[in-house]
Formats: C-alpha cells, structure tokens, sequence
C-alpha cells in the first residue's frame, strides 16, 4: 500500500500540523484574508525549500514585482536575489493592465503556461507558488475561459510534478473570492487575523487534507525575524513522562514542610496571595537555588524590569546579576499587553527552545488576564505547561489575588487544577500590622506539612518560623514575639518552682536525718544506763545466794541445798 | 529677445518635443504602426489571428506599419519581457499608448476602435 508522499515545507510547525508536509506533486491552496501573510507562507515555503532541502522553486507572483519582493523579504533575513543567482529561486512577475488589454476574439492562457513551463525547466524547480492566481479574475473578463484554463493551468503543474501553492484571496462566504477550492481540492491551509481587545491574532488551520491525517485546530503562528512559525500547541497530550526526582524550594524550612526534600522535578508550582506578600520572593529564592546547582532558569517578567528585579531581590540577599553574567538566568520581559497570549506562548515556546533551562518562572500569571479572558488564559497556561512537563521543566507560577475575596482560596484565572503543588501566600492583619503567612494547599504526591507558617524576610533572604497557637488564636508578628517571651518567663519560673521544691527535700532528708542520730544516742545512753542497773542487780542476787550458802555450811547441813542450783543459775546467766 | 533666446538654448529637449507633437498631428493619418503578434505554434486560433490582423491592416494601414509575429514555445523570453499571458496577443507597440489585444482578433470593430482607426461605434 502506497501512502501519500509528502514534500517538508521546512518552515516551523507546519510540517507537524500536517503530519510531514504539503502533498508531493499537487497542489495547495493557502487562503486568507489581507494581510494574514499567505506570500510569506508561499515565499518561505521556497526559501526553506531552497536553502535546506535544496529544491530550487518559482514564484509567479500576480501582485508585487521582483524587487519589492526582494526588498520585503530582507527585512525577514531573505536574501531571494543571492536565491535567484545561485539559479534557486526564480521569481516572475505577471503584471495586467485591464486598461490596456482588450479582448478581441477567443483566448487561452497558453502564454502563462509556456511563462510557467519555462521558468520551471530553467532552473528544475520541485516548488511552484502562484500569488494571488485571482488576480487573472480582475484583468481578464471572460470567466469562463479563465475557469477552463486554470484548470488547465493546475493540471499542467501536476503533470510537471511540482509541488505549488496557490495563494487565493477570502471570500466573503467560501474560502476565496473566485470559488478556487473547487479546482484545488487536494490541500487546503486558511490562515485567519483576528483581534480581541486591540490585540491580534494570526491563526493558521488545515481545512481538508486529501489522503492524510491531519490536525483540524486553529493553531496560532508568529511572523517574525525568523519567518513564520507555527506553534502545534494544543497537539500535546498527558503521557508526558513523570519523574520523582526532588528539587529545593530554595527555602530550607519550605523543603521541610514539603516531605523535607522540596518539590518535584516537572513539577508545576502556583504560588498564589494578595499584593506584597513575598511571591517574587519566594520564586527568587526558587531560581536562585536552581542556579546555584547549575541548572539554567528563565524568568518571564510581566511587571518588573530586570534591573528592577536585579535590585530588589538584593535587598533580601539574592544576587541574580551573578547567574545573568554566568548565562544561567535569563529574563524575559514584557508587558501582558504587547500582544496577544497566543503570541506570548508562541514566544515563550521559542525562547524556551532557545535557551533550554531546566526552571521557569512566569511571575505573574494573572496580569495575563487583561490580554484575554478567563477561558483562554486556562487553556493556553495548560498547554504551556503541557509543554513544560513533557520537556520536564519545572515551573513556579505566582499569581495576584485580590484581598477583597471571601476565600483566598481561588486564583484569577482557576488554573489551580492544573498545578501540582499550590503554595498561598496570606497577610494577617492583627494588633495594628500585617504579617505573612505561608500554607501548602495541597501538593500532589508527597506527605506536606498542614501547618501554617510566618513568612519574615531578612538580608538573608526568606525565613519561615512556627506561628503560636493558642487559646487566643493565631499569634503573627510581635504578638508572636510578645507571647513567646511570656512562655519564656512562665517556663524559667516553672524551673526555679521544680529547684526549690528539690532542695526542700534535701533539707527534709537531712534534719530527719539529724533527728535519728540523736534519738539513737539517746537510746544507746539509757540502754548502757539499764544495762548496768541490770547488773548491778544480779551482783546483788549473787551475794545473797553467797550468803545463804555461808548460812547454811555455817549450820552444817548435808545434802545440797537447793539454792546451790540457783547460785549456779545466776553466775551462767550474768550479763557481758 | 535674448531672454528668450536663454530659453531656447537651456530647453532644445522640450522645444525638440514640441516640434515631434506638432509633426505628429500632422502625420495622423500617415503615422507608422508597429505591431506584435504573439501565438503560440500554428494553432487553428493562431492562424486566425493572423488572417484577420493580415486583413485589416492591408485594408486600413497599407503602406505604413510593420509586423512581427512571434511564437512563443520558441520564445518564451520574449513573452516574459512583454508580460504576455494570453495567447493570441497583439501588441500595438507604436503608436504610444502601448495597447494589447487578446484573442483571435475576430471582432474586427472592436480592433479598429481600440487602434484609434475608426472612432467607437455609439
């Protein structure tokens, strides 16, 4: 089975949008209204052709002359003159004069095709583009030999095996003014102008692709210094790969509440709260952390200047010029206004390419809004960080609420469900002054601290310190410092309370102590007293039993007396 | 007088284009035509074309114009340089104004009105 052979335009984007190219060997027709750079889709078309896959092309314009062309096309960094000398580019002007032709009589265009033919063969053209083919209609009236021999015309570039566009003018009601779509029905590009809010837009889209595939969207594209660029933004899809590579916050206790190692790698980061609560900070320290591992950081600015962001971020100890001079960080400033989101995220994709970092800042997102609505800002930040999640970027997004909302808990543009970790940035306002806070909101896929911490800036840059919770509520501020110091004094007396009670003890222990040394001597007297008396009071028994025994011998008694018995018993039992 | 004379000397361009004007109107109906014919090979609307110019400069300009007839599939140069699309065409190169013709040059009043030969039918 034979597929369609495709021929690369080569200009950025549109070979992706339609899967590989124009239709090899037919025609395209590329319509739009004034000033929506059909020419310059046609003209590139031959200068990429020409310098990078070496097709020499023709161009047969209708409208402009050699020169102006020529002229117009510097100014794109086109050289088409050193093109056409180095036999790569011819360009033929076709010039009708309605004043001065009259038609007498039957007529084909034989003429333009032999001009055509021609033209082809002298240099082996592979690319031909006929700009503005219509113009024939307003020179010639005979509509219906022009019918005839355009198609003639467009069969004779197919069988020449070239590979045309057709640029056509919009219709009021079909694609072109003259109903080409009927005789170019193989491909067919509309580009589109519009504006909203003073802003314009150029929108490009493949409106029928015979044979192949093809993205239906609108894509915007850019004309630029480097051409024309088409951005096939909103092709990406989810299955970017994900990685569970950690990176710091730049805030070391910030690293602690979010499961101690900061956020993920890819990862998208919002920053959000009301005016003047640290959330250029706090991506400072973001970039500035990225930077000095070495990793490249861009930072798109839509309020500050570089300098301006340079200057203040020194303030809290951050000193971005270093990174700026080393290349590692780049600004990209501009006003919301300047043009239209669709241009921002062309640019941003561009500049992202370009300088390939591995952080971004957009501080911030909501000044977008002024530039569109609501809906378009969310789509357009989610395929910008579609975009920068596949290329595994890591994003930090700040955004300005408004103080006077209910619940800070809302962005200006809801893209909240898009983020992955979503940092709030609130002011209290209590005892007279406003203190920062921190929370996390949620940070999809690690354990994050739930609790809220007080945001104070120093000359060393952003530090986060435990808030005081108590029976009076949230304390911030000096009413932190004031209960802190009140804690410190209750504790120091709490301390000296647990010391004195120790020593009484200790005094306790020692006089009872003294008490029982005293009694014991008292007892060891008066037992050595008893003792004695004891003794003395056997001695006394002994002698009488003495005495008695003398008695009796003295009467002369025989047999033993009974007292001998005793007398024996008194000496045994004498006490030591 | 000599101011004049000034004049004269610094101007003899103008006074030069003066006298052609002035010749020119006299020789109205002398003047020479020179014409171009472009066609493409010797198609049946080509040799047309040249039957009927053929015919209607020998009945109304016998004697005072010339003509070139080219082909272009042999010349195609020539067609870019003249900015010939159309295929028959006739190129009143002389007298000024330039004018061109398309077509097999059968609408022969058409012809002789738009080469000033005849006036315009009302």
């Amino acid at each position: 089975m034979q597929q369609l052979l495709k021929t690369p335009t080569g200009i950025n984007g549109l070979d992706e949008i339609t899967e590989g190219g124009l239709p090899l060997g037919r025609l395209t027709l590329v319509c739009g209204g004034t000033g929506c750079g059909k020419t310059l889709l046609a003209m590139e078309y031959l200068v990429r052709g020409a310098t990078q896959f070496n097709e020499p092309g023709v161009f047969m314009s209708f409208e402009e002359k050699a020169d102006e062309l020529s002229k117009n096309f510097a100014s794109l960094g086109f050289d088409l003159d050193e093109l056409i000398d180095q036999k790569l580019l011819t360009i033929d002007h076709v010039r009708l004069e309605p004043a001065e032709i009259e038609e007498a009589g039957e007529y084909d265009l034989e003429g333009l095709l032999i001009r055509l033919g021609y033209a082809i063969d002298s240099i082996g053209a592979k690319r031909v583009v006929l700009d503005t083919i219509e113009a024939l209609f307003s020179g010639l009236s005979n509509k219906n030999i022009l019918r005839s021999e355009l198609r003639r015309l467009f069969h004779f570039l197919k069988d020449k095996g070239v590979t045309a566009i057709v640029t056509a003018e919009q219709g009021e009601l079909t694609f072109t003014r003259f109903g080409l779509e009927e005789y170019v029905a193989d491909c067919v590009i509309f580009l589109n102008h519009s504006v909203y809010q003073q802003i314009a837009t150029r929108r490009i889209r493949i409106v029928k692709y015979r044979g192949s595939a093809h993205s239906t969207n609108e894509y915007p594209f850019l004309i630029d210094q480097q051409g024309f660029s088409v951005m096939p933004i909103s092709s990406l899809n989810l299955d970017h790969k994900t990685s569970s590579k950690r990176i710091s916050t730049g805030v070391e206790r910030l690293d602690t509440m979010l499961s101690t190692q900061g956020y993920f790698r890819g990862s998208s980061i919002l920053v959000s709260g009301t005016a003047g609560t640290g959330k250029s900070s706090l991506a400072a320290h973001f970039v500035n952390a990225a930077c000095t591992r070495g990793e490249r950081c861009l930072y798109f600015a839509f309020e500050e200047s570089q300098n301006q962001i340079i200057r203040n971020m020194h303030s809290i100890g951050i000193d971005f010029s270093q990174w700026v001079e080393q290349g590692l960080l780049q600004f990209q400033n501009a006003r919301a206004t300047q043009y239209g989101l669709e241009m921002h995220l062309v640019a941003m994709h561009r500049i992202i390419d370009q300088f390939k970092p591995t952080c971004v800042v957009i501080d911030p997102i909501s000044n977008l809004v002024a530039t569109a609505n609501v809906a378009e800002v969310k789509s357009m930040l989610s395929r910008l960080i579609d975009y920068l999640k596949m290329k595994e970027i890591t994003v930090l997004c700040t955004d300005l609420t408004t103080p006077d909302d209910s619940t800070l808990e809302h962005t200006e543009v809801n893209i909240s469900s898009l983020m992955d970790t979503w940092l709030l940035l609130k002011a209290l306002e209590c005892n007279g002054e406003r203190n920062r806070v921190l929370y996390i909101i949620k940070s999809r896929g690690m354990a994050h601290s739930n609790q809220i911490r007080e945001f104070i800036f120093s000359t060393k840059g952003i530090d986060l310190r435990d808030v005081y919770i108590g029976s009076s509520g949230v304390l911030t501020g000096s009413a932190r410092a004031n209960q802190e110091a009140k804690n410190l004094a209750e504790a120091l007396d709490c301390q000296q309370q647990i010391e004195f009670r120790e020593r009484e003890i200790e005094r306790k222990k020692l006089a009872i102590e003294a008490q029982i040394l005293a009694l014991n001597t008292q007892f060891e007297a008066e037992k050595e007293n008893l003792i004695r008396l004891i003794n003395k009071e056997q001695q006394r028994n002994h002698t009488l039993l003495l005495d008695q025994q003398a008695m009796i011998k003295l009467k002369q008694a025989d047999t033993p007396s009974p007292l001998d018995n005793a007398l024996a018993d008194t000496e045994k039992g004498d006490v030591e | 007088m000599s101011s004049n004379n000034h004049t004269d000397s610094e101007q003899p361009a103008l006074q030069s284009s003066t006298k052609d004007f002035e010749k020119a109107l006299l020789d109205e109906n002398h003047q020479n035509y020179f014409f171009k014919l472009y066609v493409a090979g010797m198609t049946p609307k080509s040799q047309r074309a040249i039957t009927n110019l053929h015919m209607i400069c020998e009945t109304h300009l016998q004697g005072h114009y010339e003509l070139e007839v080219i082909d272009i599939y042999q010349q195609p140069l020539l067609a870019k340089q003249d900015q010939v699309i159309a295929v028959p065409t006739l190129i009143k190169q002389l007298p000024l104004p330039l004018r061109k013709f398309i077509g097999d040059l059968s609408r022969t009043e058409l012809i002789l009105a738009g080469l000033e030969i005849i006036k315009k039918p009302l």
